[in-house]
């Protein structure tokens, strides 16, 4: 089982990722911006939290267009996995592999706090750890987590279940409390609160650590 | 050649920003204000046989992100 996480300038969440994977059993490589292709034989590839570029332009924007991320498309357009916490959200909508966008906070203020998140489905690699309905604590840090994305887009992810988390009190002015959401395939997670901040009971809450425990579940060889 | 993008939230989508700065002039007592907008404003220096579509196709792949902005492209 292999992870790669990607590390642009301003990332600071990759290290707390690649620990959360190792916990779960992956092996990590950290894999810099600037390289053009992934290891061969990488099972997920985690986008990690941050200030990409300095959040210069729009969160993640720069990110998104940088060569690495090309091949994490490329990644996911074969069915690969990947999972984006907080600027790694951010970069996947920008990229595209995800709908919607992050907007300010509506209270316009940064908000780092634990957060009520209710676990909207566990059909997915990333939730089926936990069931449906449940509600776990886990970070927020963020400025621009406010998710938005049109009606019929949000419809769409209702009807398709591939609303994975929803803030049990929206603190951002996301639509439709939305906290994570998943691809259509299912085997991308991008989501503003931080599970590797929440994935060891030296963190104060491992409530988080569900989510790589059931992806090393799913993506161990037979 | 130069160019100036404009870039803006689309209609529709909050601008919790531009509220701030509808509330803090209604504060201050400019009380005619009925709606802020707040946007960005990208001036290219451009060399010689750029066009207006190359313009365009940085402003979708780069400097709008047209899920949730609108943008516009003055030639000067």
């Amino acid at each position: 089982m292999k992870a790669a996480v990607v590390v642009f300038p301003g990332s600071n969440c990759d290290r707390d990722l690649a620990v959360a994977f190792e916990q779960a059993g992956f092996d990590v490589q950290m894999i810099w911006h600037k390289e053009t292709g992934l290891p061969e034989g990488i099972d997920i590839v985690g986008v990690p939290g941050g200030f990409s570029y300095g959040d210069y332009l729009r969160c993640g924007a720069i990110a998104a267009n940088s060569p690495i991320c090309q091949a994490v498309v490329e990644h996911t357009n074969r069915g690969g996995y990947a999972i984006g916490v907080c600027n790694g959200f951010q970069i996947l909508t920008e990229t595209g592999i995800l709908p919607g966008a992050l907007l300010r906070n509506a209270g316009l203020k940064y908000i780092c706090k634990t957060v009520g998140l209710k676990v909207e489905t566990s059909d997915s690699a990333f939730t089926e750890g936990y069931n449906a309905g449940d509600v776990v604590g886990v970070p927020i840090a963020h400025h621009d987590g406010n998710y938005y994305a049109d009606a019929d887009t949000v419809a769409r992810l209702k009807d398709q279940d591939r609303v994975a988390f929803t803030y049990t009190d929206n603190p951002n002015g996301s639509v439709a409390d939305i906290a994570g959401i998943l691809s259509e395939n299912r085997r991308v997670l991008g989501m503003m609160p931080h599970p590797e901040r929440a994935a060891d009971e030296g963190h104060g809450s491992a409530e988080g650590a569900a989510v790589f425990r059931a992806l090393a579940g799913v993506l161990t060889p037979a | 050649m130069k160019a100036r993008v404009h870039v803006m939230l689309k209609n529709g989508v909050l601008d919790p920003q531009g509220e701030a700065v509808r509330h803090a002039l209604g504060a201050m007592g400019f009380d005619k204000v009925e709606g802020v907008r707040q946007g960005k404003v990208i001036d290219l220096d451009l060399a010689e046989g750029a066009t207006e579509a190359d313009v365009t196709e940085m402003c979708e792949k780069l400097l709008a992100n047209t899920v949730i902005e609108s943008y516009s492209i003055e030639l000067q």
